[in-house]
């Protein structure tokens, strides 16, 4: 039986012990790869023969879309372990999630903006990736505001993750939007199926920044999500406390 | 469920200024823009769907707010969990007097405004077919979010929040759809991908609102 071993890594005791042993080595290694891999592409790898120095800007844009993605997906992931076996851990890490990704969105739309630019000439194109994109910046901010907008927090737990497991039907629209539909953006370059497009050098500063930013992100919510653990420790002592002198 | 269905229409009936409040929301709105934009037929035309679009997508969230909300101060919705209906149940039955008393107004309202901000008459036809299965997708898609805000603290501003976002696939293949139509092109394909929006909406949205109600009893 896998599950109750999952149920081990959902006690808030346990999280604290493993991620504050793991938190120092997710902090450190993200600092590392992103600075390596921004580094390489910002000032080693070779300007593109069209865009000349405007390419430098995917190696932060691909990455910031790629955890705009990858973070909602994991807010629908929180959400199936909050409904189904109620872990409160799932429901914290969902709270903590949601404004980091947010972040990740908002950073993917406005590179992508700044490039777009001086290379399509507008900021701004209503197309299906960059729509279905900005809904998905607005599912983040209604998860933020709904799982926030009750006095028991439970309820907003419940609401928010329900409204996640709606949202994720945003996620395959994002991934396909480039196929289904002829858009301005260009379609993948990353395939399962075939090599990818792309000059080498360029390639692995893109993965190194990708896997920095990847690993930063699960710094930034360890860290966020170990601060609510305590918080609400304390706050349970608290409470503890004023019963026990009343 | 057909009992509830009547209760809540009898209940319409009896506060019958809410349910013309809507209406009279979305011609007022859609009113708003020739006054705005100048009473040029071609532009008015031109911009016709979207505006009678987006006006009824605002008019459909009005009424949200008292949908569940009522029922939850006066406890009856306690009272319909308890009656052993099936949560999701109890979500259709507010999503079809929802729909009754506010997108099906709203469908007949929309035509005479249609033909007001001069849509070509050949048009008409898509746009209400369109309004059909999309103010269907908006009552579903409304009761899941209204079920979602229950006991929120801002759940009035919280709504649009939620919907709008989710709305936006009804809204472009409306859109599109009568804007083939009055291009002169079939509005068929348009008509059929909103149809399958509609129909994954169906067991999405009443799931989620027959979580969320369960939710917000306990």
């Amino acid at each position: 039986m896998a599950a109750p071993n999952l149920h081990r890594f959902a006690n808030p005791g346990q999280f604290l012990r493993l991620s504050g042993w793991l938190l120092p080595w997710l902090t450190a290694g993200g600092i590392v790869l992103t600075t390596v891999g921004l580094g390489w592409g910002l000032f080693l790898s070779p300007a593109d023969w069209q865009q000349s120095d405007a390419v430098r800007i995917i190696y932060i844009h691909v990455p910031a879309a790629w955890l705009a993605s990858a973070g909602y997906f994991g807010l629908a992931v929180c959400a199936v372990l909050s409904l189904i076996w109620r872990h409160p851990l799932a429901d914290m890490a969902a709270a903590e999630i949601g404004p980091v990704g947010a972040g990740a969105t908002a950073l993917c739309l406005a590179t992508g903006s700044l490039w777009g630019k001086p290379m399509w000439g507008a900021w701004w194109v209503w197309d299906a990736r960059l729509t279905s994109m900005l809904v998905l910046l607005f599912l983040y901010l209604g998860h933020i505001a709904l799982i926030r907008a009750f006095d028991n927090p439970e309820r907003g737990y419940r609401a928010a993750a329900i409204l996640a497991l709606i949202g994720a039907v945003d996620l395959p629209v994002i991934k396909f939007s480039v196929e289904w539909w002829n858009t301005l953006h260009q379609p993948a370059t990353f395939k399962f199926t075939a090599a990818p497009t792309m000059y080498q050098g360029m390639i692995w500063p893109l993965l190194l920044a990708a896997a920095g930013f990847s690993i930063g992100f699960g710094a930034i919510v360890t860290a966020r999500l170990r601060a609510a653990v305590m918080e609400r420790r304390i706050r349970g002592l608290m409470m503890a406390r004023a019963q026990e002198s009343v | 469920m057909i009992r509830l269905l009547i209760r809540e229409m009898r209940l319409s009936v009896r506060h019958g200024g809410d349910t013309i409040a809507a209406v009279l929301f979305f011609v007022l709105v859609t009113a708003l823009f020739p006054l705005a934009i100048g009473p040029a037929p071609e532009t008015l035309g031109r911009i016709a769907p979207g505006v009678i679009w987006v006006a009824a997508l605002l008019a459909a969230l009005l009424p949200l707010d008292r949908l569940l909300g009522a029922d939850l101060e006066d406890g009856s919705l306690d009272l319909l969990l308890l009656s052993g209906l099936h949560p999701a149940a109890i979500a259709a039955g507010k999503a079809a007097a929802h729909w009754l008393v506010t997108g099906l107004p709203l469908l007949v309202a929309a035509a005479p405004l249609a033909l007001m901000l001069r849509l070509p008459e050949e048009a008409i036809p898509a746009l209400l077919a369109g309004l059909l299965a999309g103010t269907l997708a908006l009552s579903l898609l409304g009761t899941a979010a209204a079920a979602l805000v229950l006991g929120a603290r801002r759940g009035g501003v919280l709504m649009p929040l939620l919907i709008l976002p989710l709305a936006a696939p009804v809204l472009i293949f409306g859109v599109a759809a009568a804007d083939a139509a009055s291009g002169g092109m079939t509005p068929r394909p348009h008509l059929l991908l909103l149809g399958a929006f509609l129909a994954g909406t169906v067991p999405l949205a009443l799931g989620a609102a027959g979580a969320a109600l369960r939710g917000a009893a306990e």
